[in-house]
């Protein structure tokens, strides 16, 4: 079984690491090796955050190997291109239609580039776009998110639906249990 | 099933339990912070947050020597700190079994230099272990506590980022039954290192080393991993990782404990290869010792000294395979760290600025000042040096020049190491002003508690250091104490401290936003007034990340969602435009 490289990207605060969690422990529940490298520390101050998850019969580096990223399943626009350049051929990229304007924008020193969705989706045709905000609008909490990116995501990864529940009723505050579920469900929603 | 994923971190803290341990000590420090964070889990440990790393190892060493298991733990640079009880505990020796972990940061991902600590192993003449994911990290914890007893040596285990923060799958074991109850034991001869005794276990240390390398030669953690037979590499830590991904068919020398090294198993091993590399991060330190036993291997001539590897660089640097091509990416805008929305540091860095002052900086989440548009950091050493750098520079500065010497630094960190050097300047006359910026919280590693916060490590009350009494009490004559959020207070007490001819502190106190405990008031956002805001971006001077400019309107706006209402965007604002959400 060849491994499969991960890389989650967004910014600090968006619940990118919790993100990572959930899809790392679906793997271990998988029966898989599994393994997960993110730089955090800096992660509430707004900076970039970027986690690797790699799973597969065994996994050595915890660091995907650059040019072998087999999906960009990112929070934030201008964050995906960043990584663009380690992604595959042929790769894939779930991306949540979102902008966060990093310093140099808001003091407005620099223009947010445009155009990044097409820009990706030309290189990547397998391209799926997320309006996380407005699915987790819908179950009433915009902190939900990342939990409607997850259910996106399971719709490309070969694990069980019910694995993905197990993870995420583990892993999330137990109050905030059902929202997070209703958020999943909506992600998963999206496309088939 | 008992397999979980976990850290290297949360491993070293589960290995610190199974073992046995009793006792565990630290100052905080990224990479290392989360071993005593995850200690907190187990209660059979007397687990605490110590003012710096010297006095963590202290305490551990203290612990060991009632016969009790101890794990002190700390960054690369927190060693520097605790090396003066290091030097000479590897002459006592230990009672019970100590393990001192250091967490280096190769790439500086949150550090300020890249030092590499296997050397302190040499140089303190004390073995060390590396593990290369969670599984060895606990494993080698608890091996760590073992041959620590057996050899009567402190051990080292050496962490890096990579093996710190990532997670991998582990299977845990369990804490012993028994456990040997401490006791008082008098052993001067061993614990009193006075010239006579020490000259004594100086021959003690050698021997040990002799001893720990050959026995070193048999153990399963020194292990020969079989390839294809036409490559040899030898490798230890993380890098044995990116060896397994890049060499897959080379056979592979695999080192858990990296000093004293296993001499003979390498002899053999090496002979056997033409193309022999040693492949590890930062120093030649392997190399140089394999070098020296005559065998000629191809290390640091294509491996950097600088920098981590990743599968990439080690390919690139073997085989010279491409690196994907990043040149595109590096015209997008860059997300650099900021201080947070509210955070109370950012107004003192604003009047800073205004005010030209010499920035002696320290480190912390303050050390951001730095960055534009607050720009107003100067010098940026080590822990509590601020203090110090702002006496010297003064000494050798034109009466007029001094004034401008200001030294910033933390409450966590001007208790780590900064109080000596306050001692220092009214002990020497020195004119500088100090600014203690108390958030009454250890903040960039993550809001550890310290001596000045009121809580210990499980969260428990305990007495808070009075800051304005210490900084009275070691001779400063003019201590102010100052809220931050006031703008023109802050502006005015600057001018006033600065322009006095004699040493003064002014402890800005506001507690980090960050410390629900701390932040129970409910402020109410701000929100601005276009028909008031003129777009003279006087705010964004204050480099707010809730605050933004807006091309359209050419004025600024707030995000109410971030915005935690300290009101100090209002003040910088001449035009009365910042205005509160009425709840």
């Amino acid at each position: 079984m060849k491994t499969t490289n991960i890389l989650i990207a967004g910014v600090g605060g968006q619940g990118i690491l919790l993100a990572s969690e959930v899809l790392s422990e679906v793997c271990l529940m998988a029966g898989l090796d599994v393994k997960k490298n993110e730089i955090h520390g800096m992660s509430q101050r707004g900076g970039s955050v970027v986690s690797h998850v790699r799973y597969g019969e065994k996994v050595y580096s915890s660091i995907i190997p650059e040019g072998e990223v087999d999906i960009i399943f990112s929070f934030e626009l201008m964050e995906t291109c960043r990584y663009l350049p380690l992604l595959r051929k042929n790769g894939r990229v779930v991306v949540n239609d979102w902008k966060i304007a990093p310093p140099s924008v808001a003091l407005g020193k620099q223009s947010y580039p445009e155009n990044l969705i097409a820009t990706i989706a030309q290189q990547f045709p397998l391209t799926t776009v997320v309006d996380g905000l407005t699915l987790a609008l819908e179950t009433g909490n915009a902190k939900t998110v990342n939990s409607v990116l997850l259910g996106a995501l399971s719709n490309i990864l070969d694990f069980d639906h019910e694995m993905w529940l197990t993870a995420l009723k583990k892993m999330v505050p137990e109050k905030l249990v059902d929202i997070n579920l209703q958020a999943f469900a909506a992600g998963r929603g999206i496309n088939g | 099933m008992n397999k979980v994923l976990l850290s290297g971190n949360e491993a070293i803290a589960r290995g610190t339990y199974e073992a046995g341990a009793l006792v565990a000590c630290a100052y905080p420090g990224t990479p290392s912070t989360e071993i005593l964070e995850n200690m907190t889990r187990y209660k059979e440990v007397n687990s605490s947050w110590a003012p710096n790393e010297k006095v963590a190892l202290e305490v551990g060493i203290g612990a060991c020597f009632g016969g009790a298991r101890a794990l002190v733990s700390m960054k690369h640079v927190g060693v520097n700190v605790a090396a003066d009880p290091l030097f000479t505990l590897t002459y006592t020796g230990v009672r019970g079994g100590l393990v001192l972990v250091t967490a280096d940061d190769p790439e500086l991902h949150s550090s300020q230099n890249e030092q590499d600590n296997r050397n302190f192993a040499k140089f303190a003449k004390m073995p060390m272990f590396e593990p290369a994911d969670s599984q060895d990290a606990l494993d080698y914890t608890k091996l760590a506590f073992e041959v620590s007893e057996q050899f009567d040596t402190p051990v080292f285990l050496r962490s890096t980022t990579r093996i710190s923060h990532s997670k991998s799958v582990v299977t845990l074991g369990a804490r012993p039954d028994h456990i040997p109850t401490p006791s008082l034991e008098r052993n001067p001869a061993k614990l009193v290192m006075l010239p006579g005794n020490a000259r004594k276990r100086h021959y003690d240390v050698e021997e040990r080393i002799l001893k720990l390398e050959e026995w070193g030669c048999s153990q399963s953690f020194n292990r020969v991993e079989k390839g294809k037979g036409e490559v040899g590499v030898i490798t230890a830590g993380v890098s044995y990782q990116y060896v397994k991904e890049v060499l897959p068919d080379a056979d592979v020398l695999k080192l858990g404990m990296i000093y004293p090294l296993p001499k003979q198993l390498i002899r053999d091993f090496a002979a056997k290869y033409t193309t022999l590399y040693v492949v590890e991060e930062l120093d030649p330190f392997i190399e140089e010792q394999v070098l020296a036993m005559g065998i000629a291997v191809i290390g640091k001539a294509k491996i950097p000294i600088c920098g981590e590897l990743t599968p990439g660089r080690l390919a690139k640097e073997l085989f010279g395979t491409e690196l994907p091509d990043e040149s595109a990416t590096l015209k997008l805008p860059q997300r650099p760290p900021n201080m947070c929305p509210g955070c109370p540091h950012r107004g003192v860095f604003m009047e800073l600025n205004r005010a030209k002052a010499f920035v002696a900086g320290d480190i912390g989440c303050y050390t951001l000042g730095f960055m534009p548009p607050l720009s107003a950091m100067d010098t940026c050493v080590c822990m509590g040096a601020s203090i110090g750098n702002a006496t010297g520079i003064s000494k050798v500065l034109s009466e007029e020049d001094q004034r401008k010497v200001v030294a910033v630094i933390g409450d966590s960190t001007f208790l780590h190491t900064g109080i000596n050097g306050l001692m220092d300047m009214v002990y020497n006359n020195s004119t500088a002003t100090v600014i203690i910026l108390d958030n009454r919280i250890t903040a960039m590693t993550g809001r550890q508690e310290n001596p000045a916060s009121g809580y210990t490590l499980d969260n428990n009350p305990a007495f808070r250091v009075d800051l304005e009494q210490l900084c009275r009490a070691v001779g400063v004559k003019h201590v102010r104490s100052i809220d931050p959020y006031n703008i023109a207070l802050t502006r005015k007490t600057l001018r006033e401290e600065m322009a006095r001819p004699e040493v003064s502190v002014i402890i800005t106190t506001r507690p980090c936003v960050l410390v629900p405990r701390d932040n129970l008031e409910r402020r109410p956002s701000l929100y601005v007034d276009h028909d008031a805001c003129t777009g003279c971006k006087a705010c964004l001077r204050l480099g707010c990340p809730a605050i933004a400019w807006d091309e359209t309107s050419q004025k600024s706006n707030i995000d109410k969602i971030i915005c935690v209402g300290c009101k100090v965007c209002q003040q910088t604002c001449g035009f009365n435009a910042f205005k509160e959400i009425e709840a």
